[in-house]
């Protein structure tokens, strides 16, 4: 503990923004799985596929077939759980596991928030969120805390802090801040939004933008922890977000992010928000109000310092690309769980070929057959998935009694409004390699440059 | 509270004034509606009128050679067949609204017919043509093995239909045939013409993107792979002679293919059925986007590489079947070629007009 400022960790602070912050993420976790599953997306994305794509070292988390269901029913009740602070330590587990579970069944789903929500997931199950306006705190009076350690709450700053900023670092490249890439092909497709839409075909707009959305990154996280800037920033936050909500397919993220940045503001204004779900719920708030500090125990002791390792591991990730040679855009070797947030037009077309090795006889595969479009179109431009829809074909051709079988692939990729350009050497039997984290030798190089972070 | 209240509603208020004040011209910029208006009412609409009339005139010579059956009557028939099938050409890769819902290409041009279930079910009499699994039962390739494959010679084949049942199964294919393009046609002209021409946002439901994947899903699958691909043995270890389009006639399938391509290309280039004119068009839009995008000309890519299949397709023989047998390298060529523009129009031009592939969450990683 020398290393830290000792006096830091003594310092409490008013329970209420944890608790508003554990209200509304549960609420809106609960309505995004119900979303979710109205648009039939557990059907489309996860029932109907035949092959799914895994993590490395995730290999064992499928799809449950029609269990899938139940997993989502799993994730909603302990959403509703950590929303209402009942058994929340649980909840909140149990939360974590199936969300990520969620997560881990199928890579063609990646999103930048949905890591981040399984991020957040993780932290609270180590934070006193249930020590305030909570069932768990109602019934037990030892659970019962009006003020928790200062740390707990700025923990959830720190991750919000962690992801606008490193998105922010992540924007400052020359496809973004000197073509205005992939905004310049973004923005004017969306030529039918009333108002907008006409702006949206000015170049000057998508420089705008660039340029808006990375300095809003990197500096939001400070505007909001100064106290001068905050109610500002917080504008600027919601104005932002609702941005992308019009403009961007990207679902319940900019309403989850507005919500969680009211973490920033004094504890006056959540216990308005706390007074008013209060009234409304005949809750007896000022039972709560006990003025009682929570004690660092040796568990919350364990909390810090395993929180402190985690929030390490968070800053270092984003940098492993470093440790990749090529283009990051194109290899994509570190890309993921970098908050690299909306920063490639990636199209790409991959054509298998089956091959016996031994007479030399071919076939080309049909996509269609094995994948739905929307894994076809990620699979097509990420060679991690190129490399396991190979191997799974390899094992389909072989049930089918076909031998020395190696499978090849004529690929092309466009990146950020290049030409489209060979991607993976076509003169490779892809099942002669193994999935890992070394680099993949046999991606062909970018030939061109994209100076940046 | 009341103040991050009132700042939301002044920045809402702000965004929403400034926006329409500052609208810039709109004149600059590509008008989509106006490219749904071309396709529809130059492209899509006029080539329905012109496959709904041939397939008239397909029932007309029909029933002429049903009710007296000679080689005469016969050869009028399979003419009104061939124009019919070069017209169908020029709908086919329309798989939207009515055609969407029905099938149509599924019910019009499977190939190759499934010659034993047909003389089954002319035998039998037995038979309901409006299930699915019906489709190589009908349809053009039907119609092909009827009159071009069901005997020998001309007048065998005349002697061979000379039965009540044979006539009949000659008359339903025939029938339902203009029966579902006249249905598709027709509600075109009546109201989905306008449900098409108004549908023009960017959503992936929206009338670009769903005709524009419609089209690549033509080009892919019936274009490149059904016509050429698949017999060539470009997706199995050995050629399909059998396998090609109007495999009875013989001598036709270069012909539709031709016709084909050539529909696809002026479909690109947004070039009016029956005139030399051109409207608003991928080409066109892709023209637009290019004077954003600074990069290269990809209209003129995807326009070389069709040009680049026609060359390799004319050393190809008329009979594709004829072709795989004795040269199918030849064969191979023309489909690299084929290839080679889905690549530009999959990958280049689906990212240039920032097509979608299909709704859900993304945030562009």
């Amino acid at each position: 503990m020398r290393l830290f400022d000792r006096s830091y960790f003594q310092k409490t602070t008013e329970a209420a923004p944890l608790a508003v912050f554990r209200i509304l993420f549960g609420l809106m976790m609960l309505v995004s799985i119900i979303r979710f599953w109205s648009y039939g997306w557990i059907d489309k994305l996860y029932i109907q596929p035949n092959f799914s794509f895994s993590y490395y070292g995730f290999e064992f988390v499928k799809p449950l077939g029609e269990y899938t269901y139940l997993l989502f029913v799993v994730c909603a009740l302990s959403a509703v759980g950590v929303m209402l602070g009942f058994r929340y330590r649980i909840s909140i587990i149990t939360f974590f596991i199936s969300f990520t579970y969620i997560e881990l069944m199928d890579k063609t789903t990646y999103l930048n928030h949905y890591y981040f929500i399984s991020l957040v997931a993780f932290v609270m199950i180590f934070l006193p969120a249930d020590s305030y306006l909570s069932f768990d705190a109602a019934k037990d009076e030892t659970k019962r805390f009006q003020r928790v350690p200062q740390w707990t709450i700025d923990s959830i700053k720190l991750l919000l802090a962690i992801v606008y900023f490193y998105a922010g670092l992540a924007k400052l490249n020359s496809d973004w801040l000197v073509e205005a890439m992939p905004l310049k092909i973004w923005l004017p497709s969306k030529y039918d939004i009333p108002l907008l839409g006409d702006f949206l075909q000015e170049k000057w707009v998508h420089y705008a933008f660039s340029w808006g959305g990375a300095l809003y990154d990197l500096t939001i996280p400070f505007l909001l922890i100064n106290k001068k800037t905050r109610v500002y920033a917080f504008g600027a936050v919601v104005f932002f977000h609702v941005i992308t909500r019009i403009l961007f397919p990207i679902g319940m993220f900019p309403y989850i992010m507005i919500v969680s940045g009211l973490i920033f503001f004094d504890s006056s204004l959540h216990h308005k928000i706390l007074n008013t779900i209060s009234r409304l719920f005949r809750i007896q708030k000022p039972t709560f109000d006990n003025g009682l500090n929570m004690a660092i125990n040796s568990g919350r002791r364990f909390s810090l310092y395993l929180l402190t390792g985690f929030f390490a591991i968070q800053l270092l990730l984003p940098f492993r690309h470093y440790l990749y040679p090529g283009e990051l855009f194109w290899t994509e070797e570190g890309f993921r769980f970098s908050w690299r947030v909306m920063l490639m037009e990636k199209a790409g077309y991959a054509n298998f070929k089956i091959v016996n090795k031994k007479t030399g006889d071919r076939f080309y595969v049909d996509n269609t057959d094995f994948l739905t479009p929307f894994q076809e179109k990620q699979m097509a431009t990420q060679p991690d998935f190129i490399l396991e829809y190979a191997h799974y074909l390899k094992k389909h051709f072989s049930s089918q009694g076909h031998e020395n079988i190696g499978v090849y692939v004529e690929s092309y990729v466009a990146l950020n409004g290049r030409r489209s350009r060979p991607y993976i050497n076509p003169e490779v039997d892809l099942t002669s390699f193994k999935e890992s984290f070394k680099h993949k030798s046999w991606i062909l190089p970018f030939n061109d440059e994209i100076k940046g972070l | 509270m009341k103040k991050v209240l009132t700042l939301l509603f002044v920045i809402s208020i702000v965004a929403s004034c400034s926006s329409s004040d500052n609208g810039p011209d709109t004149t600059d910029n590509f008008d989509r509606s106006a490219m749904l208006v071309n396709w529809a009412d130059n492209i899509i609409v006029p080539s329905y009128q012109a496959y709904k009339g041939e397939l008239d005139e397909l029932k007309t010579k029909s029933d002429g050679f049903i009710a007296s059956p000679s080689v005469a009557t016969l050869n009028e028939l399979r003419t009104a067949w061939q124009e019919a099938y070069k017209k169908w050409q020029h709908v086919s890769m329309f798989e939207i609204g009515r055609a969407e819902a029905l099938t149509l290409r599924n019910f019009t041009n499977i190939f190759p017919a499934d010659a034993s279930e047909i003389d089954q079910n002319i035998a039998q009499g037995n038979y309901n043509l409006t299930l699915p699994s019906t489709n190589d039962e009908q349809g053009f390739p039907a119609l092909d093995y009827l009159l071009n494959g069901i005997a020998s010679d001309d007048a065998s084949i005349v002697n061979a239909l000379n039965t009540t049942n044979h006539k009949n199964y000659l008359n339903d294919v025939v029938t339902r045939l203009r029966d579902l393009g006249t249905e598709v046609l027709n509600d075109w002209t009546t109201t989905y013409r306008d449900t098409f021409v108004n549908n023009n946002g960017s959503s992936a439901s929206s009338a670009v993107n769903k005709l524009v994947n419609d089209f690549m899903f033509y080009y892919e699958k019936s274009l490149r792979a059904g016509k050429i691909g698949i017999p060539a043995g470009v997706f199995s270890n050995n050629t399909f002679n059998e396998k090609v389009e109007a495999f009875y006639k013989g001598d036709f399938s270069k012909a539709l293919f031709l016709e084909a391509l050539n529909a696809a290309q002026n479909f690109f280039n947004g070039k009016h059925y029956s005139s030399s004119t051109t409207g608003q068009s991928l080409k066109s839009y892709l023209d637009f986007l290019n004077t954003i995008k600074e990069g290269t000309d990809l209209s003129q890519l995807i326009n070389n590489q069709f040009n680049g299949s026609r060359t390799s397709a004319t050393n190809l023989e008329n009979s594709f079947s004829q072709q795989v047998t004795t040269n199918n390298t030849l064969m191979l060529q023309t489909y690299d070629q084929l290839q080679m523009n889905v690549v530009l129009m999959k990958v280049d031009m689906f990212q240039a007009l920032s097509i979608q592939v299909d709704f859900v969450d993304a945030d562009g990683d």
